[in-house]
């Protein structure tokens, strides 16, 4: 692989992640995050728009007037959830229902309206269909990280099958219900983004004020 | 009357656009670091909600549902697949109407909003609010009182997270929880404090 494609493709994951880094894609990474296979689902689903849109706004990127191009862009969004929400509900239409709202909510996923918007409409196609993998795959990274440890905290289970026995059942593990709460998706995600930060020291943000000891002497 | 008091409760507290259903959470917290900046967002979104919602909705029931072209006379024809299109359509054409209203109306605030204004467009409280609104079968009435709640939950909640930010310059954070990590933490104690709400039956 050369370079480029390379860079396209794996540095969404940790380096650039469009969730811990941007704050983009932020709704949806939390909401559908309490089990695993609708994660997994959304996953998929988020990453077949991305690539795709950013493949189809990087082949008109030339003879598209800039004024109007937020608009088309959207259509194009938006023309390509409906195919992914149609298939959804024909092929597995428990998690379709499941995740209600999220899938359509897609369209409002700033990552791929970010993504169509800095990258695709200023590199060539096979590039920004990579692009959009990639940052699909930043994306997923996080929710699979996120789900997993709700699903596993909250339930004992892992995709419907049982890792910890409950103690209801008469196994030893008490499930935390709160993880299965809406606060705990954001605990969770905190403490992920702490946990990046601490290994990628570079992206960790300047406080806006310092504080800094004042000493007797000075207020006098 | 109590029907609509009630489902203004329910989607301004009970069922909180952004902390209980993480809806405008890019914009929930990139603009929540000044209280002016957010109050200025939070009235934006309320207004777009407020006209909106029912519209949307009146489309639904009027145009995209099946059968809903019968007035037409064409009773077979079934729409609803175009809804996410014609949603986002709707929510673009009036927070383009909206930036021009404010840019010659109230210039410093359309200057304070700069960018996130036009991003109200993808905010997914405003289309969330529309699929919610449209999924549930609410009429025309109970739509604009849902619009209007869950826009002024949203902003509610919003302030209040700014309001929590300003104080938070003055706290000692450890380096890796610097800005955006601490955030998601308050956000998270907010929405366990917004869960209390959950109790109330009126």
């Amino acid at each position: 692989m050369s370079t480029d494609t390379k860079r396209a493709l794996l540095k969404p994951i940790v380096d650039d992640n469009p969730v811990t880094l941007h704050v983009l894609g932020i709704c949806s990474a939390l909401a559908v995050t309490t089990s695993l296979l609708p994660s997994l689902y959304m996953c998929v689903a988020l990453t077949v728009v991305a690539a795709l849109s950013n493949a189809a706004v990087s082949a008109i990127r030339h003879i598209l007037p800039s004024s109007i191009r937020i608009i088309v862009q959207m259509t194009i969004i938006a023309s390509l959830v409906i195919v992914v929400d149609e298939s959804l509900k024909a092929f597995a239409f428990e998690t379709s229902r499941e995740l209600s709202v999220f899938v359509g909510l897609i369209i409002t996923n700033c990552i791929i309206l970010g993504r169509t918007e800095s990258f695709a409409s200023k590199n060539p196609v096979g590039l920004s269909f990579l692009d959009g993998i990639g940052n699909g795959l930043g994306y997923s990274s996080i929710l699979i990280l996120v789900a997993t440890t709700r699903e596993l905290l909250g339930s004992g289970t892992l995709l419907g099958y049982t890792i910890f026995p409950n103690a209801a059942d008469g196994g030893w593990y008490k499930p935390n219900g709160m993880m299965l709460l809406p606060p705990s998706a954001f605990f969770v995600i905190g403490l992920i983004i702490w946990a990046v930060r601490t290994w990628k020291v570079e992206q960790v943000e300047k406080p806006d004020f310092r504080i800094h000891e004042v000493h007797r002497t000075e207020v006098m | 009357m109590g029907s609509y008091v009630e489902l203004f409760i329910k989607a301004a507290f009970v069922e909180n656009l952004a902390l209980s259903f993480f809806l405008g959470m890019c914009t929930f917290l990139a603009v929540s670091k000044r209280i002016n900046t957010a109050l200025g967002l939070g009235a934006a979104v309320v207004g777009v909600q407020l006209i909106t919602v029912p519209a949307n909705t009146f489309l639904y029931h009027y145009v995209l549902e099946e059968g809903a072209l019968a007035w037409a006379g064409l009773p077979d024809i079934d729409l609803s697949f175009l809804g996410l299109v014609t949603y986002i359509g709707v929510i673009a054409a009036m927070v383009q109407i909206l930036e021009m209203l404010l840019d010659r109306f109230f210039p410093r605030l359309f200057h304070a909003l700069g960018i996130y204004l036009p991003l109200i467009t993808v905010n997914c409280a405003i289309l969330g609010g529309s699929l919610f609104s449209v999924s549930r079968d609410y009429t025309m009435g109970e739509s604009v009182v849902f619009g209007v709640g869950s826009g002024f939950g949203w902003a509610l909640a919003l302030v209040a997270l700014a309001g929590i930010r300003e104080k938070l310059n003055y706290s000692d954070v450890p380096a890796g929880l610097q800005g955006l990590g601490i955030t998601f933490i308050i956000v998270g104690l907010m929405s366990l404090g917004f869960m209390a709400f959950a109790g109330i039956q009126l």
